[in-house]
């Protein structure tokens, strides 16, 4: 079967390698690189299946009174253009580490958590249960760790990738309690196409939102804090900038096309509970606008290469997250809904946005590369000249992301933009469209001043073109950053693309106006420039989110400690601990003076008992009528 | 006129002071020796008993059997006592009762 | 027996006892032991167990008591006099044997079986002569009838005829701890 290759591959990829790679050595890089391409073949299999299989059940996993829950594969539009993205940015990432981790020690190590990885997004992708989700959400945050943490020598990656973990822990924590909650709302059924069942045909869950939408609020809400930690969203954002401590093409394929997208594709999958709540549409549709606008302001003074594409990422999936918000409330305000099969503004930002941020990251990683781990772009400049393919594919990329028509960001943005627009609420359209101002300005500044100009170190002055393998799927990405938003590429690949609506033409001159002013300003700015002409400090400081947090955390988190320590010093040291140990202690010390070891002592203690039996028996008893 | 209850209070106090002395005594030897009067203070109620209890206007001699067997049984028991007692010296140089507390909890 | 007898036999049986469980020398209680056994042996033939009385004497008083000689001579004990007494041991022990003897005297003189004497309980030799079953061998027979009790005649026939079996489990001990005398006292050739 296909969808099981899909899962079982990667998984016994990783387990292989994990288990056994010292002595796999060399060949755990080829178990996971064929397993990777393999996975990619058996997924355009998978594309080709049929819609509507529904959910097929593959392994059992907890059967108990009613309440089952099992490995499913779910086939659906969402999920196999959702798999193809991650196999085929999945196989080329790791066709890039070939090159680029080819002088890692640590290279079976690197190939088997990203095996573990692949396995954890495919699992992801197919579930067909929160049950199912679950497990393989908290997979993926594992191999996040294990991936961001791969240069584990390195202080700032170790804290990296346990601020990543503990800060995923918090979102995760809501996406239990939100799980927990249609668990019991909908008489503990959690898969997706009986929830949606149970909502639309008029289940438990129907009633529930009748006669309780406080609850289901607050389930949209506890499942879309899942989602914020998972993809970034404020407040839980501040882990993805630091992610980037690990390898560049992690950072391509994690923390930039696929696992932070796990957030989006899974609020994709449970709209319906956001739509029927009209309040967690807004605030979804609000934190996902502010973290956009937020990430932006960000990003456009960030000055490490890799920080100005993670906050570029976070500010997109705010985008996308906007676009999820933005449709429900579109659909509650009774908008029409197009066609049979809608699509979904955010699966398709996420489509296209996955292949040249994918290409992005993997671009830098290639300049990265070349500059000898140089990261700072005030000390590059120039590589135009010196790194030629890569150069113009990553100008591909950033046009696309600005958004220049035609390339793929263009309609995928215009139609975030548009779902903006339909939901009714100005503010939100207006933000939409000052990030994309702010997307192109940064956009911008970075190719100016990454590649134009003269090259400002020694490193840039020598960089030379990465090799083939390297290339090669920048070359392919920069292809589809071009065509993927095409009917050609879009509808096979299931991108979910919803239908171009006409007459938006605010939309279309507000998206075209945003690249242009960005744009422009940043070339006027920054061209021939040396350093940096605007100095925000409190852009570059990310508005002190982390500062900010680390004072909540100490006088909060310190202050709860110390009452937990207290109360544990007192009812579990002291009461449940300790004051048994002393009963027992005591009791131990007087009945051990009984063993003493003394012969005597235990002749008395015989003829004591001797005595006391003999005074029972003869002088107690006869009297007592015995 | 001497009575069965004269032979067994004697014989209860002979042990009684048996028991005394395995308590108090710390030397093993006279422990042992206590031990053996213990025994014969029990001999001595049963031969009391066995002259008391006439069968066919004779003393019973079932009992006088049981007297017989406890004395070979003792004499046994006296002569692995005291080849242990001989092998406990040899060990701790020592027949005093508080330097075998090897059993201590 | 005359009362006189009884008390004085009693008394040396007591006495002697004390002075076992009082003495500081290990030999002083050794023969102290051995006084007290040959006055219990005098009570036993007072209850006319002249053959249990004979081998109190032969076998307590004789091979016992020589044993433990042997065994104090052979340790080289020394008396305890040097050691200071081990008083609680002493009160509990004393306290035990006061409580005990007053158990004793308390369940005697409460019950009606302790008044039996030899005068209200008179051996009947010979119109018992013939009478007795199995036992009524010739040889059995004519001592009763002159009036003799032949009790070691009478304990061997119960012994061999009641308890055969026993009286080989009793020897098959005495040979198990013959044995482990053996293996006890045979000093290891690789102890240090």
């Amino acid at each position: 079967m296909n969808a099981s290759i899909l899962l079982l591959l990667p998984f016994f990829s990783a387990l292989l390698i994990l288990v056994g790679h010292r002595q796999l050595k060399g060949a755990a890089v080829l178990i996971s690189v064929g397993s990777s391409i393999i996975a990619f073949l058996a997924s355009i299999a998978f594309l080709g299946a049929d819609d509507n299989e529904g959910t097929k059940m593959l392994l059992p996993f907890i059967d108990v009174a009613g309440f089952r829950a099992g490995i499913d594969v779910m086939s659906d539009k969402q999920s196999q253009g959702m798999m193809f993205i991650v196999t085929f940015i999945g196989m080329l990432v790791h066709l890039f580490s070939l090159g680029y981790m080819k002088d890692d020690e640590a290279k079976p190590r690197f190939f088997g958590s990203l095996s573990l990885f692949m396995f954890s997004m495919t699992g992801i992708v197919l579930a067909g249960n929160l049950f199912m989700m679950f497990i393989f959400w908290e997979l993926v945050g594992l191999s996040s760790y294990l991936l961001i943490g791969h240069w584990y020598e390195k202080a700032s990656a170790a804290e990296a990738c346990k601020k990543a973990f503990l800060t995923n822990r918090i979102g995760d924590f809501g996406f239990m309690i939100g799980i927990l909650l249609l668990f019991g709302l909908n008489n503990g059924d959690v898969a997706f196409d009986n929830l949606q069942d149970a909502f639309v045909q008029g289940g438990p869950l129907h009633d529930a939102a009748k006669m309780h939408p406080g609850l289901i609020t607050a389930a949209a809400l506890c499942i879309f804090m899942g989602a914020m930690g998972k993809s970034a969203q404020f407040p839980l954002h501040v882990w993805l900038p630091d992610a980037m401590e690990g390898p560049t093409p992690v950072s391509a394929l994690i923390h930039a096309a696929t696992m932070v997208a796990a957030g989006v594709y899974m609020m994709v999958r449970m709209s319906f509970i956001v739509t029927a709540s009209p309040l967690a549409a807004e605030i979804i549709a609000g934190i996902g606008c502010f973290t956009a606008l937020l990430a932006a302001l960000m990003a456009t003074q960030q000055n490490d290469i890799k920080r100005v594409l993670a906050y570029s990422t976070l500010s997109q999936l705010g985008y996308m997250v906007m676009a999820v918000g933005a449709v429900a409330m579109a659909a509650q305000h009774g908008e029409p809904v197009h066609g049979p099969d809608p699509g979904h503004a955010a699966m398709f930002h996420l489509y296209t946005h996955a292949f040249f941020k994918a290409m992005l990251f993997l671009g830098s990683g290639a300049v990265i590369y070349a500059c000898h781990h140089e990261q700072d772009i005030w000390k590059m400049g120039g590589l135009r000249k010196h790194m030629p393919v890569t150069f113009w594919t990553f100008a591909i990329g950033t046009l696309a992301l600005m958004g220049l028509p035609p390339l793929s960001g263009f309609w995928s943005k215009e139609a975030v933009l548009g779902t903006a627009y339909d939901s009714g609420c100005k503010p939100l359209f207006l933000a939409g469209a000052l990030t994309a101002v702010l997307t192109s300005f940064y956009m911008m500044r970075l190719l100016i001043v990454a590649f134009f100009g003269k090259p400002r170190s020694d490193s840039a002055h020598h960089a030379t073109e990465v090799p083939m393998i390297m290339l090669l799927p920048l070359a392919v990405l920069a292809l589809f950053s071009i065509f993927s938003a095409f009917d050609i590429l879009a509808t096979p690949l299931q991108a979910m693309k919803p239908p171009h609506v006409e007459g938006h033409d605010t939309v279309l001159f507000a998206s075209l106006a945003a690249l242009i002013i960005g744009a422009g300003s940043a070339i006027y700015l920054y061209r021939g420039k040396d350093k940096d002409p605007v100095n925000i400090k409190l852009f570059a400081n990310k508005f002190y989110f982390d500062e900010m947090y680390a004072v909540i955390v100490r006088i909060c988190q310190d202050r709860l400690a110390w009452i937990v320590t207290a109360l544990e010093r007192v009812f579990v040291d002291g009461l449940v601990a300790r004051l048994p140990t002393a009963i027992i202690a005591r009791l131990g010390a007087a009945t051990r003076m009984l063993q003493g070891g003394h012969l005597q002592g235990y002749t008395f203690l015989l003829g004591g008992g001797v005595i006391a039996v003999i005074y029972l028996v003869v002088f107690v008893l006869p009297h007592m009528g015995h | 006129m001497i009575t069965l209850g004269h032979y067994l209070v004697v014989s209860g106090m002979l042990f009684a002071l048996g028991l005394a002395g395995v308590i108090a005594r710390r030397n093993i030897i006279i422990v042992y020796m206590c031990l053996e009067m213990m025994l014969s203070a029990a001999n001595l109620a049963l031969v009391g008993f066995s002259r008391f209890h006439l069968v066919n206007g004779l003393p019973d001699y079932t009992a006088q059997s049981l007297v017989f067997f406890t004395i070979t049984v003792a004499a046994a028991e006296v002569a692995v006592g005291l080849a242990i007692i001989v092998a406990l010296f040899r060990s701790k140089q020592s027949v005093d009762v508080e330097s075998v507390t090897k059993l201590q909890g | 027996m005359p009362p006189l007898l009884f008390y004085l036999f009693a008394l040396i049986t007591l006495g002697f006892g004390f002075m076992v469980v009082t003495g500081r020398n290990p030999v002083t209680c050794a023969l102290s032991l051995a006084a007290s056994f040959v006055g219990l042996a005098a009570l036993f033939l007072s209850l006319d167990a002249y053959f249990i009385g004979t081998v109190q004497i032969l076998v307590y008083a004789g091979a016992v008591m020589v044993l433990f000689l042997f065994i104090i001579m052979l340790l080289d004990i020394k008396s305890e006099e040097g050691k200071k007494l081990n008083l609680p041991a002493i009160v509990s022990g004393v306290l035990l044997a006061v409580l005990l003897s007053l158990q004793i005297i308390a369940v005697v003189s409460g019950t009606d079986i302790a008044k039996k004497s030899a005068e209200n309980t008179p051996l009947a030799l010979a119109e018992t002569a013939g009478k007795i079953g199995k036992a009524a061998l010739p040889t059995i027979t004519n001592d009763l009838k002159t009036g003799t009790l032949p009790d070691a005649k009478l304990i061997g026939f119960t012994l061999f005829d009641q308890y055969g079996f026993h009286l080989q489990v009793v020897g098959l001990l005495l040979l198990v701890g013959t044995i482990g005398v053996v293996v006890l006292s045979k000093r290891e050739r690789s102890a240090p």
